[in-house]
Parts: C-alpha cells; structure tokens; sequence
C-alpha cells in the first residue's frame, strides 16, 4: 500500500504522547502474564536437562518417577511426533532431545505432578545413561577438520565439499573489483574480531498453561511474541491439527525475538495428553539462560582501505557465526547488513554459520546485524584515527543515500542515513569537550524491517465505541499505536477505540511480532479496515438519505453530503450511524487480511562517550545520544522507548553480557548476577532525536522502529573505548578484566 | 524478459553468472523460470527467498508485476527479532 496522497495531512491523533492501554495494568500488577494463568486441577512440570555438552542417549528409565506419589505423567522424546519438516523437527527435538543430548541443558525428560516440588522430586528419579561425546563450543574450533560432529548431515548445498559438517550455510554478497579497490586506498587495516552470545534478557521466563484431551482438541496459554507460531510448532510436535488447538498469548514481559520459538508448549501439551489434567511449566532463570535461545557469538575478519581524504575505496568481510546446535540462517542478515550505510564501489561479504554445543540460537533485534556493523564500523573508526579524519565527515562522505547500489544488491530509494548524520553533527552532544581517559565513538546502524501475513478485524460497536482485533502480542506498545491509527482514520477520539489480542480461534493467521514489523504491518491493515468501514457507514448513510453511495464523504468522522445531487443533509456521528446499525443492515465492520510489503529499510546513529578507569579496566557511560529515521512516529513515547531499549541492550552486550563456557562445555554464568545486564545506575539518560522521513510503503509513512537501534551500540561504544582507552578492542564484551589487559599489555 | 541479479554465493549454482534472464510477467514465474533454467537454485529458492523490485523488498507476493524497466534482485529470506 503507497503512502497516501494526502500524507501532508494534519494528524489529529498520530504523533500524540496519549496514555498507554497497558500501563495501569502492569505499575499495579493486574496485567496476566505468563506465569498467571491456573486451571482447575491444574498439575506442575518440570522438564530434566542434560548435564553434558553433548552425549549420546543411551537409556532413560523414568519407572522410579512414575511411582513418586503425586507423579501424573512423565514423557520423553518419544512421546513427541518426529515431523518429517527440518525446522518443525528440530523446534520438536530442541523441545525434548531424542538421541542426543546437543548442548548443557538440552531438555531430556519431563514429569507432571499435584505440586511443584513432588515434580521437582520426580525429575531427580528419572535414570538417564549418557554416553558423553567430544564438545564443542568456539566456532572458529567447530569449523576444523577434526571438530567434533554436532550433527550430521545438515549442511545445506551451498556448502563447499570438504568443510566440517558442522558448516551448515555459506553466504557471499557484494560486487565491484576488490582488488582495483584495494589498490586505490591510501591506508588498509584488517582486523579480526571475536563477540560472545548474549542473551535477550527479557524480565519473564517462559511459562505457559497447557491443555490436550485424548480427542486431540487442546489450548494453551502463553507469553510469546507469535500465538500463531506456537501453534503451528505445538500441531507439529504433537501430530495434531492446528484447527485443534487453540492459542492464547498472554501480556509479555519483554521477547526482543527470544520469544520467537517454543520450548515448553510442547512438552506441556504432551505431559496434559498423558495426565488428562491442565499442565503448568514456567521456567526458572537458570534454565531461561541454559535452554533458551541466545543470540550468535561470533569471529570476523574484516578489510577496509580508504584514500587519505577519507573515501572508501574497497571493503571485505568475513564473518562466521555460530548459531548453536541446531542449523540457522542468520549470518545471511549480518552479511547483507554489514556494509549497508556505505556507497562503495567494490564490496564483498563473506558468512558461515556454524554448528556448535550450544544452545539454539533465536533472533535477537535485527538478528545478524549488530555484530557485523559492529566490526565493520570499529574499522572504519581506527582508520579515521590513523588518517587524522573525522569519523562523522567520513561517514557523511561515504554515506549511502538515494541511488546507492546497496552492498547486499538493491539500489537504494529514499532512505534517511544522511538525514541521521547531519543531525547527529549538529547536535551538541557531537561538539562537546572530553576529559581525561574519556572518548567518543559513533556507528551507523541498518535493518531491513519487514512486513508480513497480518489479519484485523475492526468492529463498530452500538454505542459508537470501537473495538479492533488483531494478532500479535503487544511487546512495544502496538495496541497503543494501532488504536492511535484506528482512531485517525475514523476520525474518534483515542479513547473511543480499544485494541485486543485475538486467541488463533478468533482472527485469521497473523505472523510473529518480529522484524519491526507490526506498528508498519497492523497499522497498515488497521486503516484498510477502517476504510472498509467507513465505506459501509457511507453505504449505509446514502440509503437513509436516498442518495448514491459516491455522494456522501466521511470527514472528522462523520458521513456528510458532498457533490452537486446530494441534498442538504446534516451530518451523521459515527456513533448515530452505529446506534441505528441494527436498522440499516446490522452490524458494521471492516476487515483486512495482507501479506504487507515495503516497510522500507531504516537506519540509525549513536553517540557515545565513555570514561576507562585505567586502574581496573571498568568502562563508565558518560552520555548517550540516539538519532534514528523512524518514519512518522505514531507515539513518540514508544519510539523513544524503541531507541533507549536498544542502546542499553547494545551497552550491556558491549560491556559486560556474554555466555561463559568451562572446559566442560558446560555454561558457567546461567543467572542474572554472573551474567550481568546493564542496570539503571550503570546508564545515563539516553537521548533521543527521532527523525521523520516518511515511508512511501504506508499511507502513514510509518517505519519499522524496534530493532534498528541495537544495531550501532556495539560499534559506538567499541569505539569509545578504543578512543578512550588508546587501544583497540577488538573483542566483545568489553569486560573489565580484558579492557584492563589491554590497557596493560 | 527479465533480468534478477543472484547473489554471490548462488552463482556457483547458475553457471557462474551475476545475472540471470528469464521470461517472467510476475515473482512466480520467475522463480518458477530460474528452477527450469537452473534447478541448482531449486533448493534455495524451495526454502525461501525475497526478492527486491526497484529497492523495495518483498518476502513473498508471487503475483507482484515485473517488467524488463525493473531492477529485480534476488535475496534470503528475511527473518527478524
């Protein structure tokens, strides 16, 4: 859908700061999440995991734990269908391993009893007899000849014969001649990089409530960022037909794509198939951060040269990432996203995506993408530095902009990269003086977005009130900004319209809250179905006045007369053509199902100046400014919140976040004090400066705002503390001890 | 006829070539006329791809209108968080 003709139009209710829908509900605990839900006779799970890297499966006797009074079902792998579909069977194998254990914590066996402590009870009954196997948890290690074997047999075909079979993707972009370019440059630096896996870090652990009959009719209720999704995984694993279970997602404590995946519906569907009684399984932080899915670690090389006056002659990267146990596809995203902000004549991205013992790997905001900008960004900085250039002039001469051949193919349209620059050199922030052992970095961000499958359904009620159903869970604020959309175009005010999240039963399929995508994608169906409508009221409107249908408007939300033959007639409220509904035809209602493109590709600046502390390596963030073109900001509130999210997501990841495997393979650090987030005395105010550069792929001009902003941290901040530190850190996080060592040499 | 750009690491399925022409009015006949002509790419193209009109990208929308005058590149499946 093209941005509309009368986009100069002036917003009546988009752009407003109007009251959240959720808020009261969640400062005074009312809102249900997850772990809320309860049923009569409800019994508890618990799920057995594996204590080995990577084992193979040799027997399981759950006999003893069966016999545990209390004890009402205990399933395994065998109890899960074994779709013939590679993503459904690895989603049902990562659920509940079958013959191998792939990673510390894989989940092996689960029980459900009357309460949470017979089954915990239970779980240390079940034998299980491991034949532990050669680990593996570096994915540079897992890409040798002599690596241990995570799996067999899964390397896509465009592997090259003779890799590790744990190599499971190759990806190459770019184009121009390398070589030509490289020749130009008047300076190449090539530097190897190295980030950890770090984890999404949601507030709520995964829960869910779970309910299958012996007739194969069930329900479930859950926190995650796609009801849809959940069931078709949960039909999948349990043999069943999606028309037989019904999916209802609960308020959502944070999912920044970790809640992209299942991990216990399905085990509790087959614990309630066997039981005959609801089961409950909520997830403790240990095995959030152990069976969860983190993000990528990875290793790069990356090449760049630049003339002395700062252009970009040839850039090269190679990245290899390891997505855990299981093959993935994400390092097609970093590679295509690596050299996004640049207008370069010879480019080239190279990626791998590697198997490894570890978990299985579930986007993270703009999956892909951080750590490759990260690296490519950090380069760009050093040879700044090395040239005596400023880093924003440099980008601002390198930008890509409109008629940019794009470094993964398509030539860019519209886009705001330097729109975002010149705001980011005219703030104040970008002039400010240092201190001592203080430094400044910058990086440019860029995400894709997308759109996607998106049914709403829009209800007129018979008081005037309206109601708008729609299918993705709320985790940044969308029933805010669709009911803001709905009331634009209706003409109501905001707090007429009510927006709700509809169970799989009640709306046709919606896919996942994922890719930035719903305020673009729902907002978009959101106003077709608020024409369609409207063009029912005007329908309905002409009859009582007994003229055509194209003689009557809709205008500040009410049907009026226009045209030379349509009378005089005073115009009809929204709420008189609803509360006369039942005598014009019944009820009225808009619909819209799409499968929504052109959500238009986004980019974003951070600023970051940070003080080292030269005797303990501890990395202080003085002050933090985030510029992004975020399309038209539907709730600027939200977007700010989008924009601080990330960067305090990317400081962490940075600083301080990172899987920590032993010698064992096992996870050292699965808990929120070992694994450290960024807490609020950690941060300083994050400012923000949105930019509106109207998307042409939405009547609004609305841009996909939720993961562009966790993309620059990791190369702003990098190269602070490089700036600051007098060294360049090429490995995240920047912890204290390895900064200090650093320092020290 | 038109012409879809492969990316790098599809060429080796498609006798080496950058860019591929081929009959198609709309996205599935084109990705239907690149498994004919090259069923190396069948794989890929079975598992997912997007495809990039005039620098707009599209996850799937078969029956989108595509012309020679169009720029038409061909990419992975686009997955987000």
């Amino acid at each position: 859908m093209a941005f509309d003709a009368k986009a100069a139009r002036d917003f009546k209710v988009v752009g407003t700061r109007v009251a959240r829908p959720d808020g009261i509900d969640k400062v005074t605990g009312k809102a249900a999440y997850g772990a809320d839900v309860s049923a009569p006779g409800m019994l508890h799970g618990r799920i057995l995991r594996s204590p080995h890297a990577h084992a193979r499966i040799r027997s399981i006797d759950t006999s003893a734990a069966e016999k545990l009074a209390g004890v009402k079902a205990v399933v395994t792998g065998a109890d899960l269908a074994q779709p013939e579909d590679d993503f459904f069977a690895d989603v049902a194998i990562n659920c509940l391993a079958r013959d191998k254990a792939l990673y510390d914590g894989h989940a092996v066996a689960a029980v459900a009893a009357t309460s949470k402590s017979i089954a915990k009870q239970a779980i240390r009954l079940i034998a299980v007899e491991y034949e532990v196997l050669p680990h593996v948890t570096d994915v540079d290690a897992a890409m040798k000849s002599d690596a241990p074997l995570v799996q067999e047999g899964r390397a896509l075909e465009n592997v090259p014969a003779g890799m590790s079979q744990n190599v499971t993707t190759h990806c190459r972009f770019g184009h121009g001649d390398l070589d030509a370019g490289f020749a130009r440059a008047d300076k190449i630096i090539e530097r190897s990089f190295r980030t950890a896996a770090t984890h999404q870090g949601y507030i709520e652990p995964q829960a869910c409530l779970a309910s299958l009959g012996s007739d194969g009719r069930g329900e479930v209720w859950c926190c995650t960022q796609g009801q849809y999704m959940v069931r078709a995984n949960c039909a999948a694993a349990l043999g069943v037909e999606e028309s037989q279970l019904r999916i209802t997602a609960s308020e959502i404590g944070g999912g920044f794509g970790g809640k992209t995946s299942t991990f216990i519906e399905p085990v509790a569907l087959a614990l309630s198939r066997k039981a005959g009684k609801p089961v409950k399984i909520v997830m403790t932080r240990d095995e959030v951060f152990k069976a969860t899915g983190p993000t990528i670690s990875t290793s790069m090389d990356i090449r760049i040269g630049m003339t002395r006056d700062g252009r970009i002659t040839a850039g090269r990267g190679e990245l290899r990432y390891s997505g855990g146990a299981y093959p993935n596809e994400t390092v097609d995203m970093g590679a295509q996203a690596a050299f996004a902000a640049y207008d370069l004549e010879a480019v080239e991205t190279v990626g791998w995506n590697v198997m490894t013992n570890r978990p299985k790997e579930i986007p993270y905001r703009a999956p892909g993408a951080p750590t490759a900008i990260y690296a490519v960004e950090s380069v760009v900085d050093e040879l700044c530095q090395e040239l005596g250039l400023d880093p924003l002039d440099v980008r601002l001469m390198n930008a890509a902009r409109k008629g940019t051949r794009s470094s993964y193919g398509p030539t860019f349209n519209d886009i705001g990269l330097v729109a975002t620059l010149e705001a980011a050199k005219a703030h104040p922030h970008y002039a400010a003086p240092l201190g001592p052992n203080q430094g400044r970095g910058l990086s440019c961000g860029f995400w894709f977005n997308f759109g996607g499958n998106t049914s709403v359904s829009l209800n007129i009620n018979d008081d005037g009130t309206v109601g708008v159903v729609e299918g993705n869970p709320d985790i940044g604020g969308s029933r805010a900004s669709i009911s803001m959309m709905a009331a634009e175009e209706l003409g109501v005010p905001y707090d007429k319209v009510r927006t709700v999240i509809a169970d799989t039963s009640s709306l046709g399929f919606n896919d996942i809250t994922d890719g930035s995508r719903v305020t673009f994608a729902v907002g978009l169906a959101t106003i077709e179905a608020a024409r369609a409508a409207i063009k029912e009221m005007c329908g309905r409107v002409a009859k009582i006045w007994d003229i055509d249908e194209d003689a009557v408007i809709w205008e500040d939300g009410c049907a009026k007369p226009a045209g030379p033959n349509a009378g005089t007639h005073p115009p009809m409220s929204l709420a008189e053509i609803a509360a006369i509904a039942s005598n014009t035809g019944g009820p009225i209602a808009g619909h819209h199902e799409v499968n929504a493109d052109g959500a238009g590709v986004s980019f974003g600046v951070h600023l970051c100046d940070t003080e080292v502390d030269p005797e303990t390596g501890a990395v202080k963030i003085l002050r933090y400014t985030v510029f992004q073109d975020a399309g038209k900001a539907v709730h600027p509130d939200y977007v700010e919140g989008q924009m601080q999210g990330g960067a305090v997501q990317g400081i962490g990841w940075a600083l301080n976040e990172e899987y920590i495997y032993g010698e064992d393979g096992r996870l050292q650090n699965a808990g929120l004090l070992d694994y450290r987030v960024p807490v609020a005395s950690d941060l300083p105010e994050i400012e923000t400066v949105i930019l509106e550069i109207p998307n042409p792929g939405h009547p609004y001009g609305v841009r996909g705002v939720g993961e562009t902003p966790i993309v620059p941290p990791l190369a702003a901040i990098a190269n602070a503390v490089s700036r600051a530190a007098g060294v360049r850190m090429t490995e995240l996080p920047m912890s204290p001890p390895r900064l200090l060592k650093a320092m020290t040499g | 006829m038109v012409r879809v750009k492969l990316w790098g690491s599809l060429r080796a399925l498609a006798d080496g070539q950058e860019w591929v022409e081929v009959d198609a009015r709309n996205f599935k006949e084109l990705l239907d006329q690149l498994v004919i002509k090259h069923p190396g790419l069948e794989p890929q193209i079975k598992r997912g791809v997007s495809l990039a009109l005039d620098g707009v990208i599209y996850r799937e929308a078969w029956f989108t209108r595509i012309g020679p005058e169009n720029e038409i590149i061909l990419m992975p499946y686009m997955v987000g968080g």
